[in-house]
């Protein structure tokens, strides 16, 4: 099957198909990060710009190890050193960039829509690394790859995600992601933290728990994003702690075999506690790992998009 | 117009081939000491598979097998698109071996480049030997094989074939041509 995307804007434009094939690159290109030399020289010649508009290191590091992996030239810009401080808007930083002739940019951003605006206006590839409360396209597939490699598959699994959805991209993506390889998604969170309609996503939605990790292959915990929370959201972190937190006896409610993901960074004692966090059941580190190959896998997919998309016509 | 083909080895004459090959390899190296196999995705693994069988049969020997996929290795990613990234599995480790690279059809050496540096990222083999069912001329890098089925002239625009059964099993290799 052919990967005709020139961009990855996010999960929704993608079919099953486009999931499953990028999973399977990823786990080939998993194999060149276990070698001694980590490095193909697949993307000899091009060049990826991380553009960071939200602080971030686990994504922007992770993106930056895959491109150098394909011995791709990176460069990465944060908005504390780019021209947006001085007043630039979203349109001339792109347009200043695209005259850099760049092959691939990596976009985070604190607007949704961001990436979306980029691509519709440049040439270069663009891949959405996480734009406002929208979507985060890479990390729900390394969530997807992390759940297929402990599981075996993904149809049929329960999914249960935890937390504060309403500012999560990450459970959006992985909202879609899930339902169309043919998982159970359940969301969980306060009232506050749920968004009205969110089960049009086609979610089961819970105020409890309990309720929601009973039975669940997966249990994936989200962190209370304590910078994006307005007064009303939250009594106390105690009580969050209390009501909403993933503990030990919790996890007994979860099937036995079940997962504890977690897209980081924790905030433990908070969502998650350390025994937990730190327990056999966890797979925090091995979604990390998984990071850098699914986004070696969506670098190398979109620098033969365009080619696949022209030959189609 | 449609394509015209022609059987130019059938699957005695493969199977032939491949014991000759399988000979000239523990002559070339004096038996199998520190040789082994790596077949390229795909063909040249199923045909890496037989030879190993064959060199079983002579020497009773069984010399370790590898399987590399050389799609990260391509210099034509911007005019083919991406392709699909097979799997690498070379379960030995490669420093000190006598490797024998095996391929179905060589043709302008590209595949081959690709391999030998596919393989030189896993480790330092003491050499790499080259064995092909079919070398069909028109190369455009200084790669030559040490072992050959049979060499077949064709022309630029025409096709070399090998064909598989469901278990991998080679039964022919067809000229096509335009």
């Amino acid at each position: 099957m052919a990967f005709n995307h020139k961009h990855i804007l996010g999960i929704e434009q993608m079919s099953a198909e486009d999931i499953t094939l990028i999973l399977d690159t990823a786990e080939s290109f998993k194999d060149v990060s276990l070698r001694s030399i980590k490095k193909v020289p697949t993307l000899r010649g091009k060049t990826v710009i991380n553009v960071f508009f939200e602080a971030s290191t686990r994504t922007r590091t992770s993106f930056e190890i895959a491109g150098k992996r394909l011995s791709a030239d990176t460069v990465n810009i944060s908005a504390s050193t780019s021209a947006v401080v001085k007043g630039e808007t979203l349109e001339d930083t792109a347009k200043n960039l695209e005259a850099m002739k760049p092959d691939i940019i990596v976009m985070r951003h604190s607007c949704s829509g961001a990436p979306h605006y980029l691509a519709e206006r440049c040439d270069f590839s663009v891949i959405n690394a996480g734009d406002g409360a929208h979507e985060h396209p890479s990390q729900a597939l390394l969530d997807l790859l992390t759940i297929r490699q402990k599981k075996g598959h993904i149809e049929g699994l329960t999914v249960a995600i935890i937390g504060d959805i309403t500012h999560s991209r990450v459970a959006r993506s992985n909202v879609y992601a899930l339902n169309k390889l043919g998982a159970e998604v359940r969301l969980c969170g306060p009232g506050t933290m749920l968004p009205p309609g969110i089960e049009r996503l086609g979610a089961q939605v819970f105020d409890r728990i309990d309720d929601a990790v009973s039975g669940a292959d997966v249990v994936m915990m989200l962190r209370i994003q304590q910078e994006r929370q307005g007064k009303t959201m939250l009594p106390s972190l105690r009580e969050y702690s209390m009501f909403y937190g993933l503990t030990p006896d919790r996890m007994k409610l979860a099937k036995p075999d079940a997962i504890v993901m977690h897209p980081g960074p924790m905030n433990r004692g908070v969502e998650i506690s350390s025994a937990v966090a730190d327990g056999p059941q966890n797979v925090i580190l091995d979604q990390v790992e998984n990071g850098v190959a699914v986004r070696m896998a969506l670098l190398y997919l979109v620098s033969g998009g365009e080619k696949l998309e022209d030959s189609a016509q | 117009m449609g394509k015209s083909e022609t059987i130019i080895l059938d699957e005695a004459a493969i199977s032939r081939a491949l014991t000759r090959i399988a000979h000239e390899i523990l002559e070339h190296n004096q038996g199998t000491d520190n040789v082994a196999l790596v077949g390229i995705r795909t063909g040249g693994d199923h045909l890496a598979l037989r030879l190993q069988s064959r060199l079983q049969d002579i020497e009773g020997v069984t010399v370790p097998l590898g399987t590399v996929d050389i799609t990260m290795y391509r210099d034509d990613l911007a005019s083919r698109g991406s392709l699909p990234v097979g799997k690498t599995d070379i379960p030995f480790p490669v420093d000190g071996k006598r490797i024998i690279l095996v391929d179905d059809v060589l043709f302008t050496g590209r595949t081959i480049r690709a391999a030998m540096d596919a393989l030189m990222d896993i480790g330092r083999p003491r050499n790499i030997q080259l064995a092909v069912l079919v070398d069909r001329g028109h190369r455009e890098l200084p790669i030559r094989p040490d072992f050959v089925g049979r060499n077949v002239p064709t022309a630029a625009s025409e096709q070399v074939m090998v064909r598989f059964d469901d278990q991998l099993r080679p039964v022919e290799v067809c000229l096509s041509k335009p």
